[in-house]
Order: structure tokens, then sequence, then C-alpha cells
């Protein structure tokens, strides 16, 4: 007899390692390796010939679709068109302009992302009341730089203008209808909610038909928009209704006793939103405002139908060229990685915010 | 709403309220800020009233709904109701309203199909279930709608064979016009087989109650689930059979260049239907898995505790409590699905933006009326949804303690 501790055993071989792990995640009962086996057979037969057509078998050189012989993909095709995909018409020798408007918003956007860089306010002021104008004056010419007419302007470009005006341009708007919505005041509040009920309630198609078929019908005689200025104006306007509640559920989550304190303090109604309010209430509805902008990023798309010619609208129009008919899936798949990179990252972005910001108590953290 | 120190006794100094100026009393204010804010926006309608009057004016263009009992002149491809050329324009706004409301519904069903299942498969302990899952989600809710329905449309469904060379199947023929089908014509008789799912369904309402109330009662449990499905599906089919199985195949036969007769799937419902399927689907999964999440773990625990079976503990705890927290965000996807379904334009879908605010509106430049009516039909639809929800919400607040 022995009385003394023995060695932990180590445990049965079949629940550690990569054996281990199997048994309880892949096959622990007889659906769950029923489903296992068929998901692994389908990915098998459908990525393989996958692969082989977009790596293996694919021509990446050349300069016509002569170079297309491999039969995989040819992305020949993007490459030949690609300045095309990124600037659209703009003139080749002008692109230093669209690149450095870009590079610009990217740092500001990063400057914004990062938590520990300082003076944010500063910065998004500078963003949303500055830089509209430095973009604008790049990309359109002026004050000693070439002029280019919007019906240049195309591709990935174009697409990045129409978000990036849609956002800036409802933000303000959404604040001030979702400022309405919660107001004391009987036709304010109710003019707020038929704005906001209204272009909720209609698809994105009409309005865009509205602003290009109808709009031009409201303005007084000799005054014409361009058709990228129409455009915009529909997307602002039908956009500034989904962050008008994005604004009010920032608003609502802010507690009560912040706007009695701040009227105990005195404050006057503005002074009491931009002061007290509206900085927690921003804070808050960042994750809900990113996801509002991916639906905007993908919604730009839409523009193809009034003829504009953005990222996915000008690849489309690639495809019908007779040089390279035949190849619309390698541009649909380009399109689609490029759209997928950007609302993919901002959807990361907006769930690390979220963790972030998470103090509540989830029933499973 | 600004405070109203005006009003409070400690800060008025001895004057009476009389004697504070008008902008400094915040009820006068807002009314007066109300009054300017209509003024101004009738002033803005006005305005854009007359310009709208002086351009219609100068372009020839007469108000008014008169153009709708015009001749329409042109061709659907898909229409549900009877249409022809010499239909009018207002036929063509109903022939694309049922065009939207064909491919909503189709969609909506699929989707819902789709979504639970992903879901659910997203919450699975199987790892490879969960994570291909997760990845579809991913894939699919990131990339723009059109692009999908382009993809289904010229990239996959363009590429299938001429009709001449039709992939066939069982019947069935698939080319690049679209998938043709045999089509099941009722013929006399076949009356008796819907009266008998009409009965199969007041039979199954009787026997749920029954159940129930046996099982208040009692306590003993009545598969009432398998003698519903039976008499759903037995009954009619017992009917279609004894009355001699009145209905008949009318398939499709390659004539010329093209298939006539039996039913046609046109290539565009088709793309239209997938691309909407899949993109809500990965939403519709977002809003299952979260609903599921959000029922308290407790929840299972103590239905296990109780000793109810794994499934009941699914059908009676969980899926109640989840679908309270999934059909508003549901509904939503729904409204989504029915306003993208606009997108139909961009392949020639013959939806409602695509007949009626597309050929109607070019051919009678009606803009003002035409855009108008469209507009109405997606906000009354809209306006249905919220009030309905309103109603649900109230509802099932009521149930909460």
């Amino acid at each position: 007899m022995k009385y003394e501790n023995q060695p932990t055993l180590p445990p049965p071989a079949n629940t550690i390692g990569v054996i281990g792990w199997a048994r309880k995640h892949l096959f622990h009962g007889p659906l769950s390796t029923l489903s296992t086996l068929l998901l692994a057979y389908l990915a098998v037969v459908l990525l393989g010939p996958l692969i082989q057509w977009a790596f293996i078998d694919a021509n990446w050189v050349g300069d016509s679709r002569e170079a297309c012989t491999a039969g995989g993909a040819c992305w020949v095709f993007i490459e030949q068109r690609l300045g095309q995909f990124l600037y659209g018409f703009y003139p080749g020798d002008q692109t230093w302009r669209l690149n450095l408007s870009f590079v610009l918003l990217l740092g500001l956007i990063l400057w914004l992302a990062i938590p520990k860089l300082p003076a944010k306010t500063w910065v998004a002021g500078f963003t949303l009341l500055v830089y509209p104008f430095i973009a604008f004056l790049l990309l359109r010419g002026g004050l000693g730089l070439e002029p280019v007419e919007t019906h240049k302007w195309g591709g990935l470009s174009l697409t990045l203008v129409l978000a990036v005006v849609g956002i800036v341009a409802s933000l303000p708007l959404g604040i001030l209808l979702a400022l309405g919505r919660r107001s004391d005041m009987p036709i304010v509040r109710t003019l707020s909610v038929i704005y906001i009920e209204v272009w909720r309630g209609v698809p994105l198609i009409t309005v865009l038909f509205m602003a290009s078929v109808m709009l031009p019908l409201f303005l007084p005689e000799g005054v014409n928009f361009d058709k990228l200025l129409r455009a915009l104006i529909g997307i602002a306007l039908f956009q500034a209704a989904y962050m008008a509640e994005v604004v009010r559920g920032g608003l609502q989550a802010i507690p009560k006793g912040q706007y009695e304190a701040a009227d105990a303090l005195g404050l006057g109604y503005w002074q009491k939103m931009i002061l007290i309010i509206l900085p927690q209430a921003l804070k808050l509805m960042i994750p809900a405002l990113v996801n509002t902008i991916i639906d905007l990023f993908k919604d730009t798309s839409l523009v193809l139908i009034i003829g504009l010619f953005d990222l996915l609208s000008i690849v489309q129009a690639a495809t019908n060229d007779p040089k390279w008919i035949g190849y619309a899936t390698e541009g649909y798949v380009f399109v689609a990685l490029t759209y997928w990179i950007f609302c993919f990252s901002m959807s990361r972005y907006s769930l690390y915010l979220e963790k972030r910001l998470h103090t509540g108590h989830g029933n499973r953290a | 709403m600004p405070s109203d120190p005006q009003k409070d006794p400690l800060h008025a100094t001895g004057a009476s309220s009389s004697q504070v100026k008008f902008w400094n009393d915040p009820g006068k204010r807002a009314l007066l800020f109300q009054i300017l804010l209509v003024a101004a926006l009738v002033g803005m309608a006005w305005y854009l009233g007359k310009n709208v009057v002086t351009n219609l004016e100068q372009r020839g263009i007469t108000t008014g709904f008169r153009f709708l009992t015009q001749e329409a002149g042109f061709g659907i491809p898909l229409s549900l109701i009877e249409y022809s050329e010499a239909s009018s324009y207002g036929r063509t706004f109903f022939v694309g309203l049922l065009n939207t409301v064909l491919v909503s519904v189709l969609g909506i069903i699929a989707a819902t199909l789709l979504g639970f299942l992903i879901g659910v498969a997203r919450l699975s302990e199987n790892w490879l279930v969960a994570k291909l899952s997760a990845l579809y989600v991913e894939i699919f809710r990131n990339i723009p709608l059109l692009l999908q329905i382009f993809f289904w449309y010229f990239a996959v469904l363009r590429a299938l064979p001429a009709p001449r060379q039709s992939i066939e199947f069982f019947g069935n023929y698939l080319n690049i016009r679209g998938l043709y089908l045999p089509q099941p014509v009722p013929e006399a008789g076949f009356g008796w087989v819907w009266i008998a799912l009409l009965v199969a369904c007041v039979a199954s309402w009787l026997v749920k109650r029954w159940a129930h109330r046996r099982q208040d009662a009692t306590g003993q449990i009545f598969p009432s689930s398998w003698v519903v499905l039976g008499l759903i599906v037995g009954l009619p089919l017992l009917t279609f059979f004894s009355v001699g199985s009145p209905m008949h195949l009318d398939h499709p036969e390659l004539r010329g260049f093209n298939f006539r007769g039996g039913l046609t799937i046109i290539p565009e419902l088709v793309a239209l239907w997938l691309a909407l399927t899949i993109y809500t689907a990965a939403f519709i999964a977002e809003t299952v898995r979260g609903g599921i999440l959000a029922v308290p773990h407790g929840q299972l625990e103590a239905s296990m505790a109780l000793g109810l079976p794994r499934m009941r503990t699914l059908r009676l705890v969980i899926i109640p409590q989840a679908m309270r927290v999934i059909i508003p965000p549901l509904t939503s996807q729904y409204l989504n699905l029915t306003k993208n379904s606009s997108l139909a334009t961009a392949i020639g879908y013959p939806d409602l933006v695509s007949v009626f605010a597309g050929t109607t509106l070019n051919q009678t430049g009606q803009a003002l009326e035409v855009i108008s009516m469209t507009m109405a039909v997606y906000l009354t639809l809209s306006i249905l949804t919220s009030l309905g929800m309103g109603w649900y919400n109230k509802r099932m607040a009521l149930v909460e303690r």
C-alpha cells in the first residue's frame, strides 16, 4: 500500500492534440460527422477548380487578349484597364491630384481611427469643414490647376467621391433632423418625422431617378446642375434620413440626467446640445455610423442606373468592350474584391469599436 | 426645448412675466420659430411649384393622370395578369407592381430559409460548419447587391447554351432564354382538391385546439404535428386521386429557335431572385444569430433542469424568446429586400421601377406623376410594415412582466 500522491497521469490520447480537437469540434456525433464530411467534400470540389482558374491556369502579364492562352482567369484585362478602373477618364498626367486628395483623406481618417493620437476634435473639424474644399479644388481644378469636368471623373475615385460627399453632406443634416425629431416643438417634430420616414421608405433607385429626371423640373430657367451634382444631392438627402436615425439612437442612449444637469447649469438649447449631449452621443453612435457608411458605400454602385461611371459601372462597360468580351467574371471578381476590402475593414473597425466601447454585461461575454 | 427659468418663482425678480421680452420667452420663441419654418417651407414649395409649372409649359407636358388610360404600345416579357401592347399605361403599373411582388415574395421565402439555416449553423458546435457560415456572411454582406445581380446575370446565366443546345433534365430545359418547365394545367374537377385543402386546414386547427385542451387537462401530449402534416398533405392528395387526377402537364417543345408551351422562368427573374436571396440571407443570418444569443443561457439550463427534451426546449423555450428579438429586424430585412428588388431595372427584369418608372416614364415624359406613384407604392408598403411592427411590439410588450 502506497499512500503518497502519485504523479498526475496525462489525459487520454484521444482527448488532446489534433485528434482531441477534431473529435470535439468536427466529429462529436453522427450529424456533426456527416455535415463535416459533406462540407469538406464540397469545399474540395469547389475550391479546387476555383484555385485552378484564379491562379494556376491564369494569365497575369500581357497587353491584349491574345496573351490569355492558359484557359484560366485573364487578369491581363484588369491589368490593362486598371488606370481606367481607378481614375475613370481623368487626364493621365493629372491623376496625382486624385492620389493626393485620397492620401490626404486616408491620413485624416487614420488619425481619427487610431485611439492614441491627440486633437481628435480639431482633426474631425478639419476633415468635415476644410478638407472638402481642398479636395474639390484638387479634383475639379482652378487656382492654376487645369480644370477637369465632372463627366471625366470615374472609376474607384468617383465611388469614393460619392461616398465621402454623401457622408460629409448628410451627417450635419442628419443631426439636425434627429434633434428635430426629439424636439418639443410639434411642427418641427412632425416635419422631421415625415422627412425621415418618407426617405427611408423609398428605394435609393427611385431617389436617383427623381434626382436625374425630376430635379431639373424644380430649378429655375437657365440653372442646370450636372449629372454628378444631381446624384450627390439625391444621395445626401436620402442618406440624411438614415443618419438621422443613427444619431437619434445615440441621443436616446444619453441618460436623462445629462439633459437635466445641462438645464440646471442654465445652458441654452444649442449650448446644451453642442457642449454636453452631442459629444457623448456621437461617441456612442460611431459603430452604427460605420455600419451606415458601409451601406452607403455599397449603395453608391447604384449610380450606374443614371449613367455615372463609378467603379462597377466602368468595369461593366469595359466587359462589353469588343476587345475584352468574355472576361466579365474577371471584372466582377476585381470589383467585388475592391468593395469587399473596403467594407470588410470598415466592419471590423466597427466591431473593434463596439468591443472597446462595450461596458454593459452581456449574457455570454 | 430651452429650459424655462422665467416661469420659475425663484428666478422671477419681482417683475410679472408680462414684462419679459417675448424673444426671451421660450414658449413664444418656439412658436415664432415654427411659424417662420412653416413660412419658409411654404415659400420654397411655392417657388419650386412655380418653376415646375414654367418648365412643364416650356416642354409642352400637361400634368395629370390622363396618360394612364392611353395605349402603352410596348411589350413586357413577364406578366402575371393579361397584358398586351394594346393595354394602357395604367395597366403597366399593375404588371410592374405584380412582378415586384412576385420576386419579393419568392426572395423573402428563400432568404428566410437560407438565412435561418446559416444563422443557426453559425452557432453550431461543429467548427467547419460555423466557420463556413461565418465566411458566407462576411463575403456576401460586403459586396454590393447590384454587383451580385450582374454576376449571376451576365457571368453565369449569359454563359448558358443557346435554345438548340439546351441542357435537358427530367423534361425541363435550361438555356440562355430561361428555364422551361412543364406547366401543370388543372382540368375540370380540380376544385375539389382546393376544397379538400380548406377542409384539412380547418380540421388541423380543430385537432390542435383539442390536443392543447387535452394536454392542459390531463398532461398527456398528443402528436398533433404529425396528424396535421398528414391532414394537409394527405387529404388533398387523396381527393386528387379519388376524382381521377384532373390535371395534365403541358410540356415545353422546341419549335424553330425557341421553346413553346410549358412554363417559362426568365433568366432576369432567376438572377434577381438568386442575388436578392443570397444577399439578404447573409443579413437575416446575422439577425437570427443575434436573436438566439439574446436568449439568456439560464433559460436553456432551466429548461434542461425541468427535464424537457432537446427538441422541445428549442421549440418551447428558445425559439419563442428568440423570435421576439428576431422579428422586428427581420421585417425590416424583408422591407429592404422589397426595396432592393427595384435594382431589377439594371438587368431588365420588368418590375415596377423598370416598367413604370422606366419605359412608361420615358414614353410619356410624365416624370412628376410616375415617380410620385412609384414612390407612393414603396412608401405605403413601408408605412404598413412599420404600423404592423408597432402593433407587434405592443403585443409582445404585454407578454413581458
